[in-house]
């Protein structure tokens, strides 16, 4: 599904400073008997956020007004667990259109950028840097320019590049996605099945 | 020049590779269920595509099912309605589909290698992460996004940076009562959760060697839970076994032409992995998990390691075990447990109830268990009938349940309630995993069949 561009996104963040957060945590898998992606967001960390009786935890950052933005920054092994494309259409539904972590679970981390939202990879001192200032001042902004692939705290001037491969960057800034891209080489398709033994 | 088992299966199903970018990489078998795949067909529909090879998809509903009273309506409409649209896009789309009541229904990764949709050499992908499963064949099989599933469905292609190589090395004999669970665990405790994000895996060594098709499906299936996109076994004389006369596999002719190519699946002599580890299959006894990731885990007989030498920091490692509700340094044996668990596509097949069986023969289960027991399909389910293995069960106090995920994941109504705590055989010990507020402990179908019966955490090798 082709999606909304992405090319600089300047942003408060929020912060939730957790290593190993699985896609379970993100969307628990009883949450996961749509047929239809849309209203993810409303149980997006779910079980964190909410006690059993559906009253917000009041100790979960994302009910914790103070805290706000289109950033969510997350500790070492992010999206780790299942391949549940849920857990980014939750993400991204709820309204977040960047993860910045100090590492990403692969399949996460494919499914982010299938679908617009950019994981940016950064080293763990920046990653404690950007907990810190969000900490201390939760109008902390964050700098996202996917072009430049810099991300940047402006408050102490603290910026680093992230990798991203040309090919999925290109998509992002065009909002192009994988099929768009395989649909041009069909017949190539069609050729090489025919070189398949089984 | 050299090559890995992993690179001649990858390279070979290369279509285009594209500078700066991901290989596009053809995909032969394409597993689809009915959690991950409504949505790719709603993304198809909505940009007026088709289903290129109808044939090389093959749809079947596991997540959702219940495991009992299968031949009634499902009572949750939002499960109903999930299976009713898988049944519903395969009928619309030509794919075969083995819906619940069909004879060969059961979990996608249990059915797959049953009835010979699973090759070596193939590359195989499902909405599901534990298709690495597939990998016990010598095929490169993993888990992909729902718009994956809609890339493959649409093109039969899906567009992939190569992963890194790395081999697992394991020699030497495995100990009395240490199954092919707990190498797997035992090899994600040493790697931990993220130890091998971004590699493709391949074990090698006499302790795969030797183990039969079921073991080695069972540690390739957790490949994920260290991170890997997968892992492998260089397909021998067992795999060519297994698979030979299966209904879908290559017959005559077709099946001399494919054993001259499968038979060239082997790692080369000096092929140099990313990354290499070596372990002594003496290190390892049966594993039990105390956390809440699979890499928090360690031999039955040990104590609960300290905060500073488990990876994750402090803060999470102290978040984890006040959910478990555990200490520092507590010992996991004679721990009090209220549910057991066997099945799921980690250890729902036949072998694993024979191991299930060897322990719980001639015991009674503990009142204070209450215990699922659900074949990974019905010819699993059928072999336990057939190898008496139900008697057992029965006259122990089991009851058998019908095939499915159950509570591995708790999508359908085996949920363990809030608080309780799980021996389970599946995969994944995350918190709420099994349901809401649920504490799991994985272990291997030996340490849930002497929990079974004991009711609380104990050694296996004392009961063999």
């Amino acid at each position: 599904m082709a999606y909304d561009k992405f090319t600089k996104l300047t942003s408060t963040a929020v912060p939730l400073p957790i290593e190993n957060v699985d896609t379970d945590q993100i969307i628990p898998a009883r949450f996961l008997k749509a047929t239809t992606r849309d209203g993810f967001g409303d149980n997006l960390f779910r079980d964190w956020r909410y006690n059993g009786d559906d009253t917000p935890k009041e100790d979960f950052v994302l009910n914790n007004p103070i805290y706000s933005g289109k950033i969510l920054v997350g500790g070492k092994n992010f999206g780790s667990g299942s391949s549940r494309e849920h857990a980014a259409w939750a993400v991204y539904d709820y309204g977040f259109r960047c993860v910045v972590s100090s590492f990403f679970a692969d399949i996460f981390k494919n499914n982010c950028l299938n679908i617009g939202v950019l994981p940016v990879q950064i080293s763990p001192e920046f990653l404690n840097e950007i907990f810190e200032a969000v900490y201390e001042d939760p109008k902390t902004e964050l700098v996202i320019d996917l072009e430049a692939q810099t991300i940047t705290l402006p408050s102490s001037g603290t910026q680093e590049s992230f990798d991203i491969n040309g090919y999925k960057k290109g998509n992002m800034l065009n909002g192009f996605d994988d099929i768009d891209y395989l649909q041009s080489m069909k017949s190539e398709i069609e050729s090489f099945t025919e070189t398949r033994p089984f | 020049m050299s090559k890995s088992l992993f690179d001649k299966v990858w390279d070979s199903h290369v279509v285009r590779k594209i500078e700066d970018g991901p290989d596009v990489l053809y995909i032969d078998r394409h597993l689809i269920h009915e959690v991950t795949s409504p949505v790719a067909f709603v993304g198809l529909k909505s940009r007026g595509l088709t289903v290129l090879y109808p044939k090389r998809t093959f749809a079947v509903a596991d997540h959702n099912t219940p495991t009992i009273n299968q031949h009634l309506p499902v009572e949750d409409p939002l499960s109903a309605n999930q299976l009713k649209t898988l049944e519903n896009n395969a009928n619309e789309y030509g794919i075969s589909h083995w819906g619940l009541g069909h004879q060969n229904n059961g979990i996608v990764h249990v059915v797959g290698p049953e009835n010979g949709i699973t090759l070596p050499g193939a590359t195989i992908v499902c909405g599901d992460s534990h298709t690495s499963t597939h990998g016990a064949f010598g095929a490169i099989a993993f888990g992909i996004g729902t718009s994956e599933v809609e890339m493959v469905l649409t093109t039969q292609c899906i567009m992939q940076p190569k992963p890194k190589k790395m081999r697992i090395n394991i020699n030497g004999p495995l100990s009395k009562g240490v199954t092919p669970k707990d190498v797997g665990l035992y090899i994600i405790s040493q790697l931990t959760t993220s130890g091998a994000t971004g590699y493709f895996v391949e074990y090698a060594g006499d302790v795969f060697e030797n183990m039969s098709m079921e073991g080695r499906m069972t540690v390739c299936n957790l490949s994920i839970e260290m991170g890997a996109r997968g892992g492998m076994i260089a397909p021998d004389e067992k795999t060519f076994e297994y698979i030979k006369g299966r209904p879908m596999t290559p017959k005559g002719a077709d099946w001399d032409k494919a054993m001259a190519y499968w038979e060239t699946l082997k790692t080369d002599e000096g092929v140099v992995f990313d990354k290499e580890y070596t372990f002594d299959a003496s290190d390892i006894e049966p594993m039990i998990t105390y956390g809440t990731n699979p890499g928090m885990g360690m031999g039955i007989s040990k104590n609960i390691p300290s905060a500073e030498s488990v990876e994750g920091g402090k803060a999470t490692y102290d978040k984890s075990l006040a959910y478990m509700g555990y200490a520092e340094d507590e010992q996991m044996i004679g721990k009090k447990i209220d549910y057991v668990f066997i099945g799921s596509c980690t250890n729902g097949r036949i072998e694993d109830f024979r191991a299930f069986a060897s322990i719980v023969k001639g015991r009674k289960k503990a009142d204070n268990v209450t215990a699922w027991l659900v074949p990974g399909s019905h010819i699993v389910e059928a072999k336990i009938k057939e190898e008496g293995l139900l008697d057992i069960f029965e006259e122990a106090g089991f009851v058998l349940r019908e095939p499915g995920c159950s509570a591995c994941l708790a999508m359908n109504d085996d949920k363990v309630p809030a608080g309780k705590y799980a021996v389970s055989t599946s995969n994944r010990n995350f918190e709420g995993r099994q349901g809401p507020g649920s504490r799991t402990l994985l272990a291997s179908p030996l340490v849930a069949a002497a929990a079974a019966v004991t009711g609380v955490v104990t050694d296996p090798r004392e009961l063999l």
